[in-house]
């Protein structure tokens, strides 16, 4: 499709025997609000095409080591490397064409319609000149239409159910035309049914538009019927990544949700599903 | 499937919601009808009688030295044209101080530069004995760009740099002290404070072609930095996390949009006094119409308070003929109850 940057970057960048190439890195990151060390030397790598999840308790840090990876936060030692390039140095604008984030519970101002919402995912490919090009009306009515929203499109954003709002951000997100895609908590706020549709949606980008994502997740089972990838963080630090069969243990939900807890296989997808039995300590 | 027609690739081409659209270039023609009419009767109406034909005359033939075409060449033309100037300076600075600050009680006279030039005005009448509105000029507007200089560096003072709620705060409590300096010089100098009551109520009257062209370069300059800003205030509107997702510079957007802000309502307030309303009212009133896209909301803005000015010195020059109402007070008269009616519609007031 037009949209995809990423097709281009992968043909002179790597060959395809060799898919996994570190497209966002976190090297010996300290993340810290003022004084507050939030996460301390941490590591991350995440490979072309990877659909990750973090998980971990509230206040493990997880949001804060997302909005690092999205440049939100500059990290007070270490370093983030976008396709092997310090994120810090180079322009926002350039990072905005390969990486794009969903903070959580976006607010779009009052009657703002989808359609607008959408057409601003474009900025990072214009200029104050040349603000509105064909390219751009078909990136943002395809990206409208491939998530289901072109009836909305002249719907106010906050006319929406919170569902069809989540889309509406994910449509903005898609038009952005990004390889790699942060999320911070997509499903907050909605109900079980939209975080599926909301979750199918991000799954879709990763498997039909070849997106790597990133998303923090609260949910566990979600986390693991969705991602790829899990990486388990307690107290400002990454306790476990691996599948989700690898990570999601009864031993690490114990020693990191402090949650006892049965490990089954989910009778839908056979990925692990956690049992809540009490909370330890 | 996509409901989207070839549009013409122009800034201002939105894809989906042709109704929007049409409501927006209707609404751009309208105010410029409506600018164009409130700048015709402010020339035509005046405390003296003048025939709309006379009137006509002396735009037309610069030779005709009669006292009437003299009143409508050396007084009211320029006080139009001041009051243009000052109208939309206002309603732009009001669009971008809401835009920046996501708040709809967003006003210029929050970044301290109504109390700036207050206690300029006022020291410059108490201690240099300066009298005249085109005295006050330079007063006033370096006494706002101090304002505003104080309150961005006390707000930009904490940890997280200058936000809008550190800015507002640093604003309030600025000019409350500013206010009382101005209240402590005026109640032990009752001289001073005759001259000053006229420059604070706002007001056109008795400011020649020199006041104008002495504050023209800053609103132009301003205008610019603020329709510079409209793109950049539109991706602000969706948070900063977002707009910095999609590769907006903050730090540049709220340096350019300040400036902006101050040499507006700075150089508004140096010419025709602090003037409420304008910059509060005229913003939710074009939202109303034009929605919450910057690139048109900033335009029709100004536009609206340019009429809206206008308008309201013209009526002051009608209702209290042979006398006249100050436009400050006429602004104050007329906007409170329209705010009110715009609060009650609910749907114009978040942002």
């Amino acid at each position: 499709m037009t949209l995809d940057i990423g097709t281009e970057l992968l043909h002179h960048a790597v060959s395809p025997a060799e898919p996994l190439r570190v497209r966002l890195a976190a090297e010996h990151v300290r993340l810290a609000y003022d004084e507050q060390v939030v996460v301390d030397d941490l590591d991350l790598e995440l490979t072309q095409g990877s659909f990750t999840a973090i998980v971990g308790p509230n206040g493990c840090g997880k949001s804060t080591l997302l909005r690092a990876l999205g440049r939100l936060l500059r990290p007070t030692s270490g370093q983030v490397l976008l396709d092997g390039r310090a994120i810090a140095r180079t322009p926002t604008r350039e990072v905005a064409k390969v990486l794009g984030l969903l903070p959580q519970t976006p607010v779009a101002p009052e009657g703002l319609t989808v359609g607008d919402l959408v057409a601003r995912g474009r900025h990072p490919h214009q200029s104050w000149l040349r603000q509105w090009s064909r390219d751009d009306e078909a990136v943002v009515a395809e990206a409208l239409a491939w998530t289901d929203m072109s009836d909305l499109a002249g719907r106010p954003v906050d006319a929406l159910s919170g569902g069809q709002r989540q889309r509406a951000w994910i449509s903005m997100a898609l038009a952005q035309g990004t390889d790699l895609l942060l999320l911070d908590e997509p499903t907050t706020y909605l109900d079980l049914s939209h975080q599926i549709d909301v979750l199918d949606l991000v799954a879709r980008l990763h498997a039909e538009r070849g997106r790597t994502v990133v998303v923090v997740l609260h949910d566990l089972n979600l986390a693991a019927r969705y991602a790829q990838r899990l990486v388990a963080m307690k107290d400002g630090a990454l306790v476990a990544s691996g599948t989700p069969a690898e990570v999601l243990t009864e031993e690490l939900l114990a020693g990191v949700f402090d949650l006892e807890a049965r490990v089954l296989a989910d009778p839908v997808t056979g990925t692990p599903m956690v049992v809540p039995v009490r909370r330890l300590r | 499937m996509a409901t989207t027609v070839d549009v013409p690739a122009r800034g201002s081409a939105r894809p989906p919601a042709p109704p929007l659209r049409a409501r927006r270039l209707g609404t751009l023609v309208l105010l410029l009808v409506l600018v164009a009419a409130a700048a015709l009767a402010s020339i035509a109406i005046g405390t003296r009688a003048i025939g709309v034909g006379e009137v006509w005359r002396s735009l037309l033939d610069s030779s005709l030295s009669g006292e009437e075409a003299v009143i409508v060449r050396q007084l009211r033309v320029p006080r139009t044209v001041l009051g243009l100037m000052v109208g939309a300076a206002l309603g732009l600075a009001g669009a971008l101080m809401q835009g920046h600050t996501r708040n709809p009680l967003g006003d210029p006279g929050l970044l301290g530069v109504t109390a700036g030039a207050s206690l300029a005005v006022v020291l410059a009448i108490t201690l240099l004995g300066v009298g005249t509105p085109g005295g006050y000029v330079w007063f006033a507007f370096a006494g706002a760009l101090i304002g505003t200089v104080l309150v961005y560096a006390i707000g930009s003072a904490g940890r997280g740099g200058a936000t809008p709620v550190t800015l507002a705060l640093a604003g309030a409590a600025l000019s409350a002290l500013l206010y009382g300096l101005v209240r402590a010089v005026l109640v032990s100098d009752q001289q001073t404070l005759d001259s000053f009551r006229f420059w604070v109520v706002g007001s056109l009257a008795g400011r020649d072609a020199t006041v104008a062209a002495q504050v023209a370069p800053f609103l132009a300059v301003g205008l610019v930095l603020a329709l510079v800003n409209a793109p950049a205030l539109n991706l602000l509107g969706l948070g900063e996390d977002v707009a910095r997702g999609l590769g907006q510079r903050i730090w540049l957007a709220r340096s350019v949009g300040l400036a902006a802000i101050t040499l507006l309502a700075g150089a508004a307030t140096a010419a025709a006094g602090p003037i409420a309303f304008v910059g509060l009212v005229v913003p939710h009133a074009v939202r109303a119409l034009t929605g919450p896209d910057h690139r048109w909301l900033l335009p029709c803005s100004a536009l609206a308070g340019a009429a809206l000015l206008l308008v309201a010195d013209v009526l002051g020059r009608v209702l209290a003929r042979p006398g006249e109402l100050q436009v400050g007070i006429v602004l104050a008269l007329i906007g409170a109850p329209f705010f009110i009616a715009l609060v009650r519609r609910s749907r114009t007031v978040g942002l």
